[in-house]
């Protein structure tokens, strides 16, 4: 058992995490993939806290830490997203462009 | 963890394979609620992966919060919003699709690369014996105490927050009866009339 192998398996997350972000059109799901790409930063944390720190296992700290951050995130963007879909009837992020230039 | 080396490969290679798939699942399936439910399969894999880690409890908090509350937050939001609508399609969708792919793989043949290139210092240090928890609890109460307290100010912000954005504005022209209709309905979907004999006050259910 190595932490390469971690580490690719986390990589490899992350950028399914970016795909998803990029490629969705629902916000619904940018909101999951954005929750992957934090899964991927914890698995790194976990791979490292038990292979290069295994008795002072600041890692797990630093991940409950995302955890908790993530939890507030998803609340938060959820009710952005509702505040949204009241006011523009619809999810597509392609017509979310308030912001825009 | 005390498992023989290959069962430890076994299990990592079953869970990888779940959480990436799932992971696939959830950027490329066409359906919200397939996604939603493949991503609660990222998590439980996740979990399975921080076990490996030698780490119980922060496999614990991942179970119960992220497939507990972020994910049950994620099937509510969707039930919410229920509008089947087809995405116009966009010109040229293929070229931001083929070019996001190609990034992605160029940033996973980069942050390869670089795992494999550099050299980790492995520790060799065995593992805390009473388990990790008692270590955490430590370290969230003593270096750790101002970070620890903020999250939980910043979870109350949050919780806060989102009330507030998420609430229905008050709407004040309309009547009594009619303002206690739209805020037991969802716009998106009209109920079906009351019947001509019952009192048009009350809701029933």
């Amino acid at each position: 058992m190595q932490l390469q192998y971690f580490l690719i398996v986390a990589a490899a997350l992350f950028c399914i995490g970016i795909y998803g972000l990029i490629n969705s059109r629902n916000a619904v799901r940018v909101l999951m993939s954005v929750e992957l790409m934090l899964n991927a930063v914890n698995l790194n944390f976990m791979a490292f806290s038990d292979f290069l720190d295994p008795l002072d296992v600041k890692g797990q700290v630093f991940t409950v830490f995302v955890i908790a951050i993530a939890a507030a995130e998803a609340a938060i963007g959820l009710a952005i997203v509702l505040a949204i879909y009241r006011n523009r009837d619809t999810v597509d992020m392609e017509q979310f462009n308030l912001l825009k230039w | 963890m005390n498992l023989a080396e290959g069962v430890q490969i076994v299990s990592f290679g079953l869970l990888a394979a779940m959480m990436l798939g799932a992971a696939l699942g959830v950027v490329l399936l066409s359906n919200v609620v397939y996604s939603a439910f493949l991503l609660a399969g990222a998590f439980i894999s996740a979990a399975g992966l921080y076990l490996l880690l030698n780490a119980d409890f922060v496999a614990m908090a991942q179970v119960l919060v992220y497939v507990g509350a972020v994910n049950v937050l994620i099937i509510f939001a969707i039930m919410l919003v229920n509008k089947r609508e087809d995405f116009t399609p966009i010109p040229q969708a293929w070229i931001r699709k083929t070019a996001t792919a190609v990034v992605c793989a160029g940033l996973f043949a980069l942050l390869s690369t670089m795992v494999l290139a550099t050299p980790w210092a492995i520790s060799t240090e065995a593992t805390v014996p009473s388990g990790s928890i008692v270590v955490i609890g430590k370290h969230f109460f003593t270096d750790f105490l101002l970070p620890f307290e903020l999250a939980s100010v910043l979870l109350l912000m949050a919780l806060i927050g989102a009330i507030v954005l998420a609430r229905r504005e008050f709407l004040p022209d309309l009547e009594e009866a009619d303002l206690q209709q739209t805020m037991l309905t969802l716009p998106e979907r009209p109920r079906e009339l009351t019947p001509a004999g019952s009192n048009p006050g009350s809701q029933s259910k």
